[in-house]
């Protein structure tokens, strides 16, 4: 079990970003991603002054680029709703390539991609260069109640356990020659979800009894 | 769907920042009169167990799948302000580590998909465990409307703060017809599968289920006499 040893969004390195203190990268991507919100949409050199600064970070921190634009596939939804915006907004009409869109709809959807994209490239960045231990010990330097950071200590303790346990549930079912193609074979999925609760709740207890029997009081000793 | 950065204006954001912090801190408060001192293994358990729920796949048809939200589940599973824990925490854990969802619309996604599943899918439950019969079969059918309404509620709630501050001028009416219907339909599955997962674990385990404890606690013990043929 490789679990507390990096996450799968980590890169390995010991760059200055990936030394710097957890709870000041935090702060750091918190107040750009503000500033970024916050910036008036047809601001455009703005926004190449904050992509500039964000390749700069991530120039230092050697994370290669190509390892972080492979893995912002995440915002592709968001990416299919800002080029929908043109057609769906109202207000003034212009001319792109010869078909009429809203005005503010193209604004707003350019608007969107760069500002999501911004904001995907500079978590993306914090989550590669942060082990989660770093990262947990700085949100409780932030002073997030202590309680809170505990359990997603535990949650992320425990992350590739369960992920690790439905996996084999998965394989477990596809050995016995199941495929699930339509809603005819949900109460089989959720039959799998059902029990994948009752092993980490179960999981949960033993935690917590061998964490009494260790001498446990209700916070973490450090 | 997380919602990213940029999606609504920076006022909207702050404001629901600020909700989601005082949401979570009156959960912290309250969540350990429901778990006391197994409150932080647990709703971390809890709160993995939603993130692998969350992963996995309903195929609805021709290729195309959807996956749980799980509000409503956790909600009637662990009891509402544990849930809210655990939602908040996926929420955060996938901001900060998987770059899902932006930093500024964290508040948001707490509170749209976190605070607002969990609370409607809870007190619809509650209402309707109040309105039928108190018995074990119920509890399942519950929670699979709570969920069912908890879906397309959680999408009006994303409209009226796209109303507030939204960054384009979509014509709100549409939007909402757009949305609620999409969620409706969203709601449909998460409805059918929460009631199927809990049926799965009150037939197994109905001790762990928090909406089934008061009906459990009405139960008696019945010693039969053993008939002899």
């Amino acid at each position: 079990m490789g679990a507390g040893h990096g996450h799968k969004l980590h890169f390995h390195g010991h760059s200055a970003i990936h030394r710097a203190p957890a709870h000041l990268k935090v702060l750091a991507l918190l107040g750009f991603m503000i500033v970024v919100v916050a910036t008036p949409r047809t601001w455009y050199a703005a926004f190449a002054l904050y992509l500039l600064a964000l390749v700069v970070v991530i120039a230092i921190s050697r994370v290669p680029l190509t390892y972080l634009l492979k893995r912002s596939v995440v915002e592709l939804p968001f990416v299919f709703f800002a080029l929908l915006l043109p057609f769906v907004a109202t207000g003034p009409q212009t001319e792109v390539l010869g078909v009429s869109v809203s005005q503010h709809g193209l604004e707003a959807g350019i608007a969107l991609l760069v500002k999501g994209t911004l904001g995907v490239l500079a978590s993306l960045t914090l989550a590669a260069t942060t082990e989660p231990q770093d990262l947990l010990a700085g949100l409780e330097r932030l002073r997030l109640p202590v309680q809170l950071v505990q359990i997603m200590a535990f949650m992320v303790r425990y992350l590739d356990v369960v992920t690790g346990e439905m996996h084999r549930m998965r394989i477990a079912r596809e050995a016995r020659g199941f495929d699930a193609r339509n809603p005819r074979h949900w109460p089989v999925l959720a039959r799998s979800a059902g029990a994948l609760f009752i092993r980490s709740y179960e999981r949960g207890e033993r935690v917590h009894l061998a964490m009494l029997s260790r001498g446990y009081t209700g916070r973490m000793p450090r | 769907m997380h919602v990213p950065d940029g999606f609504l204006d920076a006022p909207t954001s702050m404001a629901t920042g600020a909700a989601a912090v005082a949401c979570v801190g009156i959960s912290l408060v309250k969540a350990r009169r429901e778990l006391d001192d197994k409150t932080a293994p647990m709703a971390g358990l809890v709160a993995a167990f939603i993130f692998a729920v969350q992963m996995l796949n309903f195929p609805v048809a021709s290729g195309t799948s959807g996956h749980l939200l799980g509000g409503a589940l956790a909600a009637v599973l662990v009891g509402p302000w544990t849930a809210v824990l655990c939602m908040s925490t996926v929420f955060i854990v996938q901001c900060l580590l998987f770059a899902d969802g932006g930093i500024t619309a964290l508040g948001t996604n707490i509170m749209l998909m976190g605070v607002t599943t969990v609370a409607v899918g809870w007190l619809v439950f509650r209402a309707l465990q109040l309105a039928l019969p108190k018995r074990l079969s119920v509890v399942p059918a519950a929670a699979g409307l709570a969920a069912f309404v908890s879906v397309p509620v959680a999408a009006l709630a994303f409209v009226l703060l796209y109303a507030v501050g939204g960054t384009a001028d979509i014509p709100i009416d549409s939007l909402a017809t757009a949305m609620v219907g999409v969620h409706l339909l969203i709601g449909v599955g998460e409805g059918v599968i929460t009631f199927l997962a809990v049926g799965a674990i009150v037939a197994v385990r109905p001790d762990l289920v928090y909406g089934a404890r008061r009906v459990l606690a009405r139960r008696e013990l019945e010693i039969k006499p053993r008939v002899v043929a």
